[in-house]
């Protein structure tokens, strides 16, 4: 059954984060009222004239380095010419054959195996708008209302190697790409919000052969989950496709939700003709390698570095380094934490334990979150110090999760206060001893697990706040003094 | 004299004398509008209270001694291709007739900075498609020197209003030969200057990397004061060139001493009508007289401009005009779907000669014929820019006829390859991104004026117009060399 080999390549757009769009001065805040955001340029009116983004082009090179591109020192601007309302000068202004980066490569882990894909380009062009059809689309709607406030916003488009050879190593990838956009801030890589959309070309060939199959466009793979499922169904159904003796036509699919498969939209022979043509509005893009060089040394650690750094430096696993890292603003509050309190393995378990858990449940952004670096430094600081317990700390960090309050505060505020003092507990102990003489006595004669009767019943006289350890040794040793 | 019948130099120097106000200009050339025009048919909009408000606006800031521009008051007409905020700017076509712009072209701000009033839009050929203005959806312009001719195209209403009185200058575009063919046929001056000398923002594109705005005046010197008020870098259009403007009134000397005239023969090939032969030689003539040397170049790729022009300009203008649909502005013809309404708003907004450009040039760009026809198209431009690169080498003008005929008569061009033939001299310019100026030399037997074409390298304005100063002032003394 495993004869056949999975062939993948992803085709990645990512909305840049400049504060204006590529061609024009508009903002690229997201929202606003429909048709706010535009002007002469985005809009295509007759006679407006695109002028070039400097920012736009920063961040593509950035991407492009992070990427492990060559960033060539010529590039230029093409038009891409298709016909749809939400296109208002009906082309796109993209790049064709000279794309400002070319020939990357991106690792990553898959199940601890180092894995690495290569990224044939990176183009530069703009986003188009959004349209809205009163039925399924625009043919046969009875109307079709526009919002071109998205129309302009740059984007860039990642083009990988045919170099993915299963659904899981996709999905790994894609996840590392988004984690490092995400770290050189030029992207938010928002899927929900479409910022991140990915289409992906699969075919299958048997192993040990060269040339390719028949490839298929997958449109929209518009969530990670997404990404992993559709194609394992693609997988499939080219598999059974060919099991059966018949043949994959090239075509473009796309995923239907509803049905949880993939259908067909179009043809090879119905797929467009782009025209494109190079752009004569825009002069070409002369790139000083100085600028690239600089921006190449301002790059910050990427996610990867930052894992098997992290995993030397705070001797943690691979596991939990790769749920420290894959999100910036992660790797960045450990950092910060550690900065405060050295031991790093316990800052780990608390990040990717109690603090995930109450970042999953309350849905925030960490960089939301009201709990400081140095809060939860000085919490971990205060368990070292027996003031409190660690199952008390869970609690306090709740309580600081909610309201932001220091940690001492709250254990102040709350009674959480361990009961450390040795003297107190020693007079309770001895009360409870004095109290259950049988208990002693069975104790004694060897029942060892009878010890937890007395730690519990310490607990209940001080409401929870004896330091269990002490606790335990006072008991000991107590029981084993009425011995004698 | 009649006010109207003045110069722009003149009437600014009237202006700057008081001898005039300019609402009195102003109301002199709406009267001469109101007059004539119904017969001319220059204008496609005639902004008449916007012009007088201007121009009252201009006698009062020189009443009170407030800051003028030297062209303050003197006013101006435009071709209906440069988009005006607030006034309608239909390019000659149904597709726009009601379209009103919310932005001003960088020409048009420069215009209004100066003070001076837009008398109206003038007439073209639809989206600047056409040599002879007939294929404006609109009206046929009639060219002023014979009514029974046509003015040329493009800017064929631009050329045609300071002709016949109706402006004392105007704006018009010139992608392949649209204000010099029309200036030639109504003898007037027009300049093409340098790709990327003058703003495009807000031109409204046929030919994005053709397309290039230039003044049209009854005098060199006219042109050369609206050269100088127009050119220069603007920020909004990316090919637009950071060179430092000369002052091109420095340049209006009339000595040509020493200046190197090259005659091409490609230009003189068959098809060239002789007494346009004869009257351009006789310019030649008049400036070798008067101490210019002339010399031989070649020039072969010539007989490649007018294929490569079309290829290049149509496939452009496919993109360009793609936006057309009914959707944002403009034209909007129902149907029973959005589909439907972008087939019929284009089917009856553009008119034949743009549907046959736009599909010549998709042809042209259709995978599978790129490579034949676009990329081939822009391989010969590079070699026909430097054939002209290397012809300024050895000589400082080169002097062509401007069209193989003068005027012709309404519908005598059926045959659209006629039509595009009529450009055949004035194409490479544009190809080679180069300025090319021209100016009247003559008539032929039916008192039609001819054109002399005064072609030189990038950025050579001063050159052009030096030279052409130089021949219209020996043309003023009379000193026609018969
Ligand atoms: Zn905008």
């Amino acid at each position: 059954m495993s004869e056949y080999e999975v062939v993948i390549g992803l085709e990645i757009h990512a909305e840049l984060l400049t504060k204006s769009k590529i061609f024009c001065g508009c903002t690229t805040e997201f929202g606003g009222e429909p048709n706010s955001h535009c002007c002469p340029i985005c809009l295509g009116l007759p006679g407006a004239l695109p002028v070039l983004n400097e920012k736009a082009v920063e961040y593509a090179i950035k991407a492009g380095l992070a990427l492990n591109c060559q960033i060539p020192g010529y590039s230029k601007f093409d038009r891409k010419n298709y016909f749809y309302p939400d296109l208002p000068k009906a082309y796109q202004i993209s790049q064709f054959d000279l794309p400002v980066c070319v020939q990357g490569r991106v690792d990553y882990e898959l199940e601890e195996m180092q894995q690495s894909t290569g990224i044939t380009r990176v183009h530069m062009e703009e986003e188009a708008g959004k349209s809205v059809h009163s039925g399924d689309n625009i043919l046969g709607s009875d109307f079709s209302l526009m919002d071109y406030n998205r129309t302009g916003i740059p984007l860039i488009e990642i083009v990988t190697e045919p170099d993915l050879r299963s659904a899981a190593e996709a999905k790994a990838f894609l996840e590392q790409l988004k984690s490092i956009l995400q770290y050189i801030k030029v992207s938010d890589c928002k899927m929900e919000e479409g910022s991140l959309r990915c289409d992906a070309n699969v075919s299958l060939r048997l192993k040990g052969t060269k040339e390719f199959g028949t490839k298929v466009e997958i449109k929209n793979l518009n969530s990670f989950r997404a990404v992993e499922r559709v194609l394992e169904y693609e997988i499939r159904r080219q598999r059974q496709v060919y099991e059966q003796g018949g043949s994959i036509v090239q075509e473009t699919r796309t995923w239907d939700d509803s049905r949880m498969i993939t259908v067909s939209m179009r043809s090879k022979e119905e797929s467009h003709d782009y025209r494109y043509f190079p752009e004569p509005d825009l002069v070409p893009l002369e790139i000083d390698l100085n600028w690239v060089r600089s921006l190449k040394e301002g790059l910050p650690e990427l996610p990867l570095a930052k894992k098997h750094r992290l995993m030397e430096q705070y001797d943690l696993s691979s596991m939990d380094a790769d749920q420290l890292t894959t999100d910036q603003e992660m790797a960045s509050y450990f950092e910060r934490t550690v900065a405060s309190y050295t031991n790093g393995k316990v800052v780990s378990n608390w990040l990717t334990g109690d603090f995930s858990r109450l970042l999953n449940t309350s849905g925030l952004e960490i960089s939301k979150v009201k709990v400081t670096p140095q809060q939860l430094a000085e919490l971990l600081r205060l368990i070292d110090e027996g003031i409190i317990s660690g199952k008390q700390g869970k609690d306090v960090l709740t309580e600081m999760f909610c309201s932001g309050t220091a940690p001492e505060q709250i254990i102040k505020d709350k009674g959480f206060e361990q009961i450390s003092d040795s003297k107190a507990l020693e007079q309770i102990s001895a009360d409870i001893i004095a109290a259950n003489p049988q208990i002693v006595q069975r104790y004694q004669d060897g029942e060892d697990r009878l010890l937890g009767f007395f730690v519990g019943q310490v607990m209940k006289e001080t409401k929870g706040k004896a330091n269990p350890g002490l606790v335990n040794a006072l008991l000991r040793e107590k029981l084993k003094a009425t011995d004698s | 004299m009649e006010l109207f019948q003045r110069t722009a130099t003149e009437l600014q120097k009237m202006l700057a004398c008081s001898q005039v106000t300019s609402e009195q200009i102003v109301q002199a050339f709406i009267n001469r509008i109101e007059a004539e025009d119904s017969q001319m048919r220059a204008y496609l909009t005639i902004t008449a209270k916007e012009a007088l408000g201007a121009a009252q606006a201009s006698d009062l800031r020189r009443k009170q001694g407030q800051p003028l521009s030297k062209w303050d008051g003197v006013p101006i007409a435009v071709k209906d291709n440069m988009s005006t905020k607030n006034v309608r700017t239909t390019c000659g076509s149904k597709m726009l007739e009601e379209y009103i712009p919310p932005y001003d072209a960088t020409v048009i701000g420069r215009i209004k900075n100066a003070g001076m009033p837009i008398l109206g839009k003038t007439n073209m050929d639809e989206f600047a498609m056409g040599s002879s203005t007939e294929n404006s959806a609109f009206a046929k312009t009639h060219n002023p020197v014979n009514l029974q001719k046509v003015p040329g195209g493009s800017s064929g209403g631009s050329a045609a209003a300071v002709a016949g009185f109706e402006a004392p200058w105007s704006l018009g575009s010139d992608t392949g030969g649209s204000i010099r063919q029309p200036a030639s046929f109504c003898g007037v001056v027009g300049l093409k200057p340098t790709y990327g000398l003058v703003s495009r923002y807000g031109l409204v594109a046929y030919a994005s990397s053709l397309d290039q705005i230039g003044p049209i005046g009854h005098r060199v010197q006219d042109v050369a004061a609206l050269l100088q008020l127009i050119a220069g870098h603007d920020y909004k259009d990316s090919t637009s060139v950071t060179v430092s403007v000369p002052d091109y009134q420095a340049s209006l000397v009339a000595d040509v001493s020493g200046l190197r005239i090259g005659i091409a023969k490609e230009f003189f090939s068959e098809g060239l009508n002789n007494q346009v032969k004869s009257a351009v030689m006789r310019a030649v003539q008049n400036l070798s007289q008067a101490g210019a040397e002339v010399v031989d170049v070649s020039l072969p790729l010539t007989d490649y401009a007018i294929e490569t022009y079309y290829l290049i300009a149509t496939a452009e203008a496919s993109a360009n005009l793609a936006r057309y649909d009914g959707v944002r502005y403009g034209l909007r013809v129902a149907g029973d779907d959005s589909v439907a309404m972008f087939k019929h708003t284009r089917a009856e907004g553009f008119g034949t000669e743009v549907k046959r450009r736009i599909m010549l040039g998709t042809y042209a760009l259709s995978a599978g014929y790129y490579d034949a026809y676009y990329k081939k198209a822009q391989q010969v431009r590079t070699l026909i820019r430097r054939e002209f690169e290397q012809a300024f080498t050895q000589v400082d003008v080169i002097i062509t006829p401007t069209t193989p005929t003068t005027a012709f008569g309404f519908g005598e061009k059926k045959d659209p390859l006629e039509m595009y033939l009529s450009d055949i001299y004035t194409v490479t310019p544009n190809l080679a991104g180069v300025p090319g100026l021209s100016m009247p030399c003559g008539v032929d037997s039916n008192n039609l004026p001819i054109g002399v074409q005064m072609i030189a390298t990038h950025f050579s304005e001063p050159v052009l117009l030096r030279t052409a100063f130089a021949l219209e002032q020996i043309q003023r003394k009379g000193e026609f060399n018969e």
